[in-house]
Formats: structure tokens, C-alpha cells, sequence
């Protein structure tokens, strides 16, 4: 049942995504197209989180070091020349991958806040860093060199091949995230959030799967970093602040934890009531706090559990 | 006696100033059930979690099938053969009733680390899996959320879940706790089918369920072993009536 919802909720989605270059044009606001592609890319991120924070119960509050990772691993070689995309997001996803790894593998050894705290300090710790770094811009960023190269008829230059390149990563991780949360990997991480020491007694020891799975998250943020700098076109340490991990955490409750698709709608809703209310006043935070904790209290399975056929509750 | 498959020697374990398991020696032999009962707080299940890998002792060593497992984790002794059931009904809640037994399965079937196939389409996962809820009488209920489950029914699932791990010892921590006389009486019929198929330490407050299934029992107080021997010895035992105070064993 919840499985063909899901099915069917995440190809409304998507194709409503790919409607949205067609509706922009025919509307005549080709600002459209540059919104929904920066939602696509925090939703990217977004669902990155949630295979960890939905799925394992792993309240990482660093998850934008990976974001910013990424995007350091697109500006740095564009520096130097070196453009093609194929060279860059891979890269973008071993770091994210490689600084996962070490930030689980002392991180993932604590629980509950102190969890938090340590991935929340491993975050902050790089948002310096990158502050301190002036020949990539230090605190003020710098330009992006150029976009990446894919190479042939794909040139992220044009915005809408841009688009659809960002919508078929999308579509790929949501694919592959439906696969890998119901395989036995799935289950065990799920089975980490459900009852952990249940889990021990059955004869798993959760530590090696924990991990793969937050170096799995960090990877693919890593690439949503790699987009996010096409995307603005610049660099700049701010994308690693502890704030910006909020957001994403803040855009995979509002969709619905442990539903992959959720995410995608939680991070549409938080950067469409960004861009709504900060035309009005620039607090708009103090509009969006209000309404997540309405979200918190009245459906807790976030704005997935709202849609037709579910119970409000998630 | 040959081997015994399980065998504590000096197991020692301290909260503070409160010693829970003060120099424990126990063995237990292939194929018996061993009951181990004692008034509250005399560390039954301290005990237990110290058998099971769940706590570590502080001294002593815990030899079984002839291999010293006391430096190892619950998952690893879960894989040489010690299964347990918690006091504290532990289930996945969220999980549908054969996925929890079938995760059991899937514990003890290589690793893991699988991103691709469905784990509810692998049938050497779900096969076992029905068939043990069959055993243990949760056909009927395998695809109910495990949380809704009625609590004997839940307490069902826990043995459900120790058997799936093909144990050659269950650790059995008060399995007829907080159960109605129905329910009691179906967890009793439960454990006598396995009885005789499985090595079992139970640690139990039911009297009559404890003298019904157990070869030997063991009377624990304040931590130590005050006497082991079959159910008719343990009756007639001086120093457990004392401990007791006459209360609950029948005479």
C-alpha cells in the first residue's frame, strides 16, 4: 500500500518537475527555472539526510560540510582549469565520501545529542577553515571559474539542460534510494532507528552499517554541493554554516522522514515559502518557525503524510 | 557430566556499592532447561545480560561450547549460538511481524551490505521466517505492525526472533511476564515443545511454569547461586523455603 503510494507520489513529482521549464516558458518567468532547480539540488540534499536522519535515526546536525565539500571540489579545479564535470563531481562525492567517513567513524561512536553536537562541531570546524583559506576566497567566496562540462549537447550553460540534468540525478537517487532502503542494507538501517539493541541481540553489530550509510548520505551531498556551485555560480564557505544544516534538516521533517520523496516535497515548500515571505519581510524565519511547529504538532509524518491516502501522521 | 555447553565460573558485577552477581558459578548441560529463580533484585537479569553479552562483567569467565566468550559483544555471541529473549519486551514495533523474525534470519545469513534486491522478495529470508512464526503459533498474525501485536503475542514474537537465530542456547528472561492465564498457558505450551530440542536457561517468577519445564534449577539471591538441583531437591531445600519465606514455591 505505502509502497505503491510512494511509487506513485514520487512519479507525480517528478513529473510535475519536469513540467516546470514548459509552464516557466509558457508563463514567460524564466525565473522559475532557476527556483525549482535550486530546489531540486536541496532536495538532492535533502534526501541524502533522510537515508541517515529518516531511515537510521541519525541526527546529523553537519550535513552541509558535504554540501560545501562539493562545491569546493567544482571551484578549486575550475580554478586551475580543469572543468569537465566528470573529473569534478566525482571528486565532489569522494570527499563528501572520504570526510564522511572520518566524521562518522569517531561521531557515529556517540548517540543522541552528543551525536549532534559532534557532527554540528566537524561542520563548523571546515566552515572555518574554508573562512580562513583567501586564495578560494576565504570568508567573502569567490566566483565559480565556470560551470562544469559534461561534454557534448550538455551544456549546463543553457538553463534548461541544466534543469533536466539536475532532474535526472534526482530521479537516478530516488530510484536507487527506494532499492537500497528495502534491500537487507535498508532494513538494517531501519532496524537501527527501530530498536538498536534489539538489533545487537539478533547478532549485527549496527557500527560498519551506520557508517556506510552516512558515508553514502555525504557522497550524494557531496554532489548537491557540486550542483549548488554551478547553481549560484560561486563559492563561498557560508554554504557550510550550521544554519544551512538546519535548513536541510528542517526541509526533510516538513516533507516526511524515512519517505524519500518527502524530502523532495519539504524542500520545495521551504525554499517556495522562502522565496514567497522574504519578498514580504526579510524575518521571514519568524513566519516559517510557526508553521513547522504546527507541521511538528498536527503531522508529525510532515507534509507527506497530508497528501492523499495518508493518515497525518506518517 | 560430559562438557557442559554452558559453564560460569566467578562472575562478578557491581553498580556502585550494589553488587548484582556476586561470584556466580554455573553449568549448563546440552539439552537441559536450567531455570534460575530468586525474590526481586537477587540479579536475575543481571545475569542474563552478563550471559548474553548485553552487560560485561567486572571478573569471572563465560565458557561456551567450549570457546571463553566473555570478551565478546552480544552480536558476536549471538553468532556462536546464544540467543535471548528480554524481560522488557524488545521488538522492532514498526516492523511487520515476519519482517522482524526475518531480519533475525537475515542476521545469520551473511552480511548485509545488499543495496538492490528487495529483502521482502528474498525467500531463503521469509521462508524460515513463516515457518518459525508457525512454531511458535504467529502464522496468523505475520503481517500485522509488530507494535499492535497483543502483548502475548509480542512476548511470542520475542522467542520468535531468538529462534530464528538457530541458537544452541536460549536465554529466556521472564518469557510469561505480565501475560493473563490464557496467555501464560499458550507461552507454556510454547516453551515445552521446545524443550529437549534446545539448551535453555529461563529465568522466570512463574512457579508453576518453572517447575513444570525445568530439569535443574538454580536459586539466586543477592547475586549468588544459594543452590541448584532438580525441581523435587529445590522444593525440599531448607535454605531456598528460607529465602523464600514460604512464599509462592509449592509444597
Amino acid at each position: 500500500m505505502t509502497d505503491r503510494r510512494r511509487a506513485l507520489v514520487t512519479l507525480g513529482a517528478l513529473a510535475a518537475l519536469a513540467a516546470v521549464p514548459l509552464v516557466a516558458g509558457v508563463v514567460n518567468q524564466p525565473f522559475y527555472l532557476d527556483l525549482f532547480r535550486r530546489i531540486m539540488i536541496f532536495a538532492i540534499a535533502a534526501v541524502s539526510l533522510d537515508i541517515i536522519l529518516g531511515y537510521g535515526g541519525m541526527v546529523s546536525l553537519g550535513h552541509a560540510a558535504y554540501l560545501g565539500i562539493g562545491a569546493y571540489a567544482v571551484a578549486i579545479p575550475a580554478l586551475h582549469g580543469i572543468h569537465s564535470a566528470w573529473v569534478q563531481w566525482p571528486l565532489a562525492m569522494a570527499l563528501s565520501g572520504l570526510a564522511a567517513l572520518v566524521i562518522g567513524a569517531i561521531s557515529l561512536r556517540t548517540s543522541g545529542v552528543y551525536f549532534i553536537m559532534i557532527t554540528l562541531a566537524f561542520a563548523q570546524m571546515l566552515y572555518y577553515i574554508g573562512i580562513s583559506i583567501e586564495p578560494w576566497g576565504g570568508d567573502d567566496g569567490m566566483r565559480l571559474a565556470g560551470r562544469s562540462r559534461l561534454g557534448g549537447p550538455l551544456d549546463l550553460g543553457d538553463p534548461h539542460v541544466f534543469y533536466y540534468v539536475v532532474l535526472a540525478l534526482l530521479a537516478v537517487l530516488l530510484l536507487v534510494g527506494e532499492r537500497v532502503v528495502a534491500a537487507r542494507f535498508g532494513t538494517v538501517i531501519r532496524a537501527v532507528k527501530s530498536n538498536e539493541p534489539r538489533l545487537r541481540a539478533i547478532g549485527v553489530a549496527p557500527f560498519r552499517y551506520k557508517l556506510a550509510a552516512f558515508v553514502l548520505a555525504g557522497a550524494v551531498c557531496g554532489l548537491a554541493g557540486a550542483l549548488l556551485a554551478n547553481q549560484t555560480e560561486y563559492l563561498t564557505p557560508s554554504y557550510m554554516h550550521w544554519t544551512r544544516s538546519g535548513d536541510i534538516i528542517v526541509m526533510v521533517i516538513l516533507g516526511g522522514m524515512g519517505t524519500l520523496v518527502g524530502p523532495v516535497l519539504g524542500a520545495a515548500a521551504f525554499l517556495l515559502l522562502e522565496n514567497v515571505l522574504s519578498a514580504w519581510t526579510v524575518h521571514w524565519q519568524v513566519i516559517l518557525g510557526p508553521l513547522l511547529v504546527l507541521v511538528v504538532l498536527f503531522a508529525r509524518g510532515g507534509l507527506w503524510s497530508l497528501l492523499p491516502g495518508g493518515d497525518g501522521r506518517g | 557430566m560430559a562438557e557442559p555447553l554452558l559453564a560460569v565460573r566467578g562472575l562478578r558485577k557491581r553498580f556502585g556499592g550494589l553488587v548484582a552477581t556476586d561470584g556466580v558459578d554455573l553449568d549448563v548441560a546440552a539439552g537441559e532447561t536450567l531455570a534460575i529463580i530468586g525474590p526481586n533484585g537477587a540479579g536475575k537479569t543481571t545475569l542474563i545480560g552478563q550471559l548474553s553479552g548485553d552487560l560485561r562483567p567486572d571478573a569471572g569467565t563465560i565458557t561456551f561450547a567450549g570457546a571463553d566468550v566473555t570478551p565478546l559483544t552480544a552480536a558476536a555471541r549471538s553468532h556462536r549460538g546464544l540467543a535471548r529473549s528480554f524481560q522488557i519486551t524488545s521488538i522492532f514495533r514498526d516492523f511487520s511481524t515476519l519482517d522482524n523474525v526475518a531480519l533475525a534470519v537475515q542476521a545469520h545469513a551473511g552480511h548485509s551490505f545488499r543495496f538492490w534486491r528487495a529483502a521482502r522478495a528474498e525467500p531463503t529470508l521469509r521462508d524460515p521466517a513463516r515457518a518459525i512464526l508457525a512454531q511458535v503459533g504467529l502464522e496468523d498474525r505475520a503481517d500485522v505492525v509488530a507494535g499492535t501485536l497483543a502483548h502475548g503475542e509480542q512476548r511470542q514474537l520475542e522467542i520468535a526472533m531468538a529462534l530464528a537465530t538457530r541458537p544452541r542456547l536460549l536465554l529466556l528472561d521472564e518469557p510469561v511476564a505480565g501475560m493473563g492465564p490464557d496467555e501464560s498457558q499458550r507461552m507454556e505450551q510454547l516453551l515445552r515443545g521446545l524443550r529437549g530440542h534446545h539448551t535453555i536457561v529461563l529465568v522466570e517468577h512463574d512457579m508453576d511454569v518453572v517447575f513444570a519445564l525445568a530439569d535443574r534449577i538454580s536459586v539466586l539471591v543477592y547475586g549468588r547461586v544459594l543452590a541448584t538441583g532438580t525441581p523435587e531437591a529445590i522444593r525440599l531445600n531448607a535454605e531456598v523455603r528460607r529465602a523464600y519465606l514460604g512464599e509462592e514455591i509449592p509444597a
